[in-house]
């Protein structure tokens, strides 16, 4: 039988986006009582299929592993993104993977993240204050810091409080942390003569079971799956909230927004449905939460003439300002074994280059437990067999070790998300154009993350095979800024409260509304301020 | 290096394979042997082991029972397809060589891979001959042995990638600081 999914009655909130961002706002409101719908633009994943998705990320030739693509044969890849429904472009000097970079579907792209969740410093929240760049968010860290708890319980966050250069905490984490690795004791040696402390990494991954999920058993293909559900998917936030009445609507991307005659008021969201129909879900409040791509693209196609540069846009701002954080990274080998791939996450962290001035980009260093080759992956494309391969593999496996590193973007408002007219989706709607491109003042920080990581890698006697600089950069996929949050309209697409500034009742989640974006790992922010907005619009409603 | 049963139960959980104990065995995968073009009789498990010896390193032993066991938990389909695949390379060995796969020395069945490009090509189950050896049969073996604790032992990594091994390994010295698992 056909899903239904056409529109419920007029719900206190729709919620555009089953993410992170969407979906714990939608569980904390429908605990709350309130009804939520929620609509989203790709499909409902079989959990079931994980194990599959496994096979395919692992063996060459072996599709997918979804059972229901979204899009029959245009689908590609584990979670199907790819083809006319996501087409997009690039214009910037720096092109713009935007497919690998997210997931459309119910869990969004916590389907194929790594689960690394630490909280952004005080510094973050304050820079232009500090230091003269960037902007200041209109909140401080201890304005957030009861909501970052509340997010590491949400999402079953295993950490340790070891970390000399974390904000403070108020309360142990959830789970207690993975235990270094073997490399992580080898990198520990060279940091400490480098005066470099190294700490754990808070996961968004059990390692004891939490949440009625299993512990992490190993499988080590955290990016892109986790077949045994220890690593935290948004999947668990829709499940909580469906069993509280919430309404889910996958494959239901929604087309525009529509507004009361005022121009002040939403009263619909308009989504299409597979069968080619649309459908209006009216709600008394609305929440975006479709990324800081999608975000942007729905509020300039529902452009109005009392909104004609889109929704929530009088300041002219939405799409401005995108920032990504950037790979830094240096790999080598030694002559002793480093036992790595046999967990696909990292363990061990430095934040000692973050807070200070040099660089001023903050710089996350990441030890890797997953440097070089995997044998078995290795030998599924080798062109050799037998005796060979083994020798091969044997000389490509076992002594490789990796440093590497996340680096801050300021905000520059050249780097934006615009709508391309000039090409359209599977439903005729303009495409998102990325164009992102990395400044100075973050190459520079590059620069010096790897003098930094050349320096670990060579005191350990490391003879160094690569290293990923200012000019081989990539982003890490953390997309913030589009729609970035401030206190003075003219400045900012939404106010504090992440309701937008020029709407009554539309209000936005998720790492669009960063004024800044640190170095960090953006999930668990998103999820504080998650908890943050479900309070407030409990109150509202 | 012994493979053994258990070590092809643990490859098995690397496929993510449920079911493992009440899989069909070999000879009823599919009611019947798989049968060659000129309808003889095919012992597809010794194809199977023929070509496992041929990729595997030679300190491999115990390859018949760690492919039996291995064979008989997949998937029927997937099961059907490795049979299938090990029949039309029996029928090429047959048709090269006039003889079946299994009774080719080493070395001839190394040369035939190679000659039917299959070191080379790129694994795709619907593809040419090549192409579907190497996928259901060469890429698929070498998955069993590489994605199992003993396979990965012999290149220095008891908890391959694709492999549940739990989450004490990675922290450990070196293979030698733990008992065998798997």
């Amino acid at each position: 039988m056909a899903e239904d999914r056409s529109p419920s009655p007029r719900a206190d909130v729709c919620i555009v986006g089953a993410g992170p961002a969407g979906a714990i706002v939608a569980a904390r409101l429908s605990e709350a009582g309130h009804d939520a719908v929620v609509l989203d633009a790709g499909p409902r994943f079989d959990l079931d299929d994980r194990t599959e998705q496994l096979d395919a990320h692992v063996r060459p030739g072996v599709d997918g592993g979804v059972s229901e693509t979204p899009r029959g044969d245009a689908a590609d890849g584990l979670w199907g993104m790819g083809g006319e429904r996501d087409e997009y472009t690039s214009s910037g000097p720096a092109g713009y993977p935007l497919n690998a970079a997210r997931v459309k579907g119910v869990g969004g792209s916590t389907l194929h993240w790594q689960g690394m969740v630490m909280r952004l410093h005080e510094r973050d929240f304050e820079l232009r204050s500090r230091h003269g760049v960037g902007a200041d968010w209109p909140l401080d860290y201890a304005d957030l810091q009861p909501y970052y708890a509340e997010a590491e319980r949400e999402l079953g966050v295993a950490g340790a409080d070891d970390n000399p250069f974390a904000p403070p905490r108020e309360e142990p984490f959830p789970l207690p942390a993975f235990p270094p690795s073997h490399s992580d004791a080898i990198f520990a040696e060279a940091c400490e003569s480098l005066g470099l402390p190294t700490h754990s990494v808070p996961n968004a991954r059990n390692s004891e079971p939490y949440d009625d999920a299993s512990a992490c058993v190993g499988y080590g293909t955290c990016k892109p799956v986790c077949p045994s559900g220890a690593k935290y998917t948004a999947e668990r936030h829709v499940a909580r909230a469906e069993a509280a009445g919430a309404r889910v609507v996958d494959r239901a991307p929604v087309q525009r927004l529509e507004h009361d005659d005022s121009g002040d008021r939403i009263e619909a969201a308009v989504y299409a449905t597979p069968d080619g129909e649309e459908h209006r879900q009216e709600a008394r409040a609305v929440v975006l939460a479709c990324g800081g791509v999608e975000n942007v693209r729905l509020l300039l196609l529902s452009a109005s003439d009392a909104h004609p540069d889109g929704l929530a846009n009088a300041s002219g701002l939405v799409g401005r300002y995108f920032m990504d954080h950037c790979f830094a990274g240096v790999g080598g080998r030694i002559d002793r074994p480093t036992r790595q791939n046999h967990v696909g996450f990292n363990t061990t962290e430095c934040h000692a280059l973050y807070d200070g001035t040099d660089p001023l980009p903050g710089v996350k260093l990441e030890f890797l437990n997953y440097a070089g080759p995997s044998p078995v992956i290795e030998a599924l494309h080798a062109d050799d067999w037998g005796d060979s391969l083994l020798e091969s593999l044997r000389d490509s496996y076992g002594t490789h070790l990796a440093v590497g590193g996340l680096v801050e973007q300021f905000p520059r408002a050249e780097n934006r998300i615009t709508l391309d007219r000039s090409t359209t989706d599977d439903h005729g709607n303009p495409v998102p154009d990325v164009r992102w491109s990395v400044g100075p003042e973050t190459r520079a920080a590059i620069e010096r993350a790897n003098e930094v990581q050349r320096a670990v890698l060579e005191e350990l006697g490391a003879e160094i095979d690569w290293v990923v600089g200012p000019d081989e950069t990539g982003p890490a996929y953390h997309h913030m800024g589009t729609t970035r949050m401030g206190t003075d309209p003219a400045e900012s697409v939404v106010a504090p409260d992440c309701r937008a500034h020029d709407c009554d009742n539309l209000w936005i989640a998720g790492s669009s509304v960063f004024p800044t974006g640190g170095a960090m790992n953006p999930t668990l922010t998103i999820a504080a301020l998650s908890c943050r907005l479900a309070d407030h619009l409990d109150g509202w409603l | 290096m012994d493979l053994s049963r258990r070590d092809a139960l643990a490859a098995l959980a690397a496929t993510g394979v449920a079911g493992v104990a009440g899989a069909a065995t070999l000879d009823d995968a599919d009611g019947a042997p798989a049968e060659s073009p000129d309808g003889s009789a095919v012992d597809g498990l010794d194809t199977l082991v023929a070509v496992a010896e041929t990729v595997y390193p030679s300190a491999a032993t115990g390859v018949d029972a760690f492919v039996e066991t291995y064979v008989d938990g997949l998937p029927d389909d997937r099961r059907d397809d490795v049979l299938a695949v090990a029949a039309d390379l029996d029928a090429t060995a047959r048709d090269w060589h006039d003889a079946p796969l299994p009774d080719l020395d080493r070395s001839t069945r190394d040369g035939l891979l190679r000659d039917l490009g299959v070191d080379v090509a790129d694994p795709d189950p619907n593809g040419y001959l090549s192409e579907r050896i190497r996928f259901h049969l060469v890429n698929e073996l070498l998955y069993a042995f590489y994605a199992s604790p003993t396979g990965g032992r012999l290149v220095g990594i008891e908890n391959p990638i694709a492999y549940p091994g739990g989450t004490e390994s990675y922290r450990r010295a070196s293979m030698d600081a733990e008992g065998r698992d798997g």
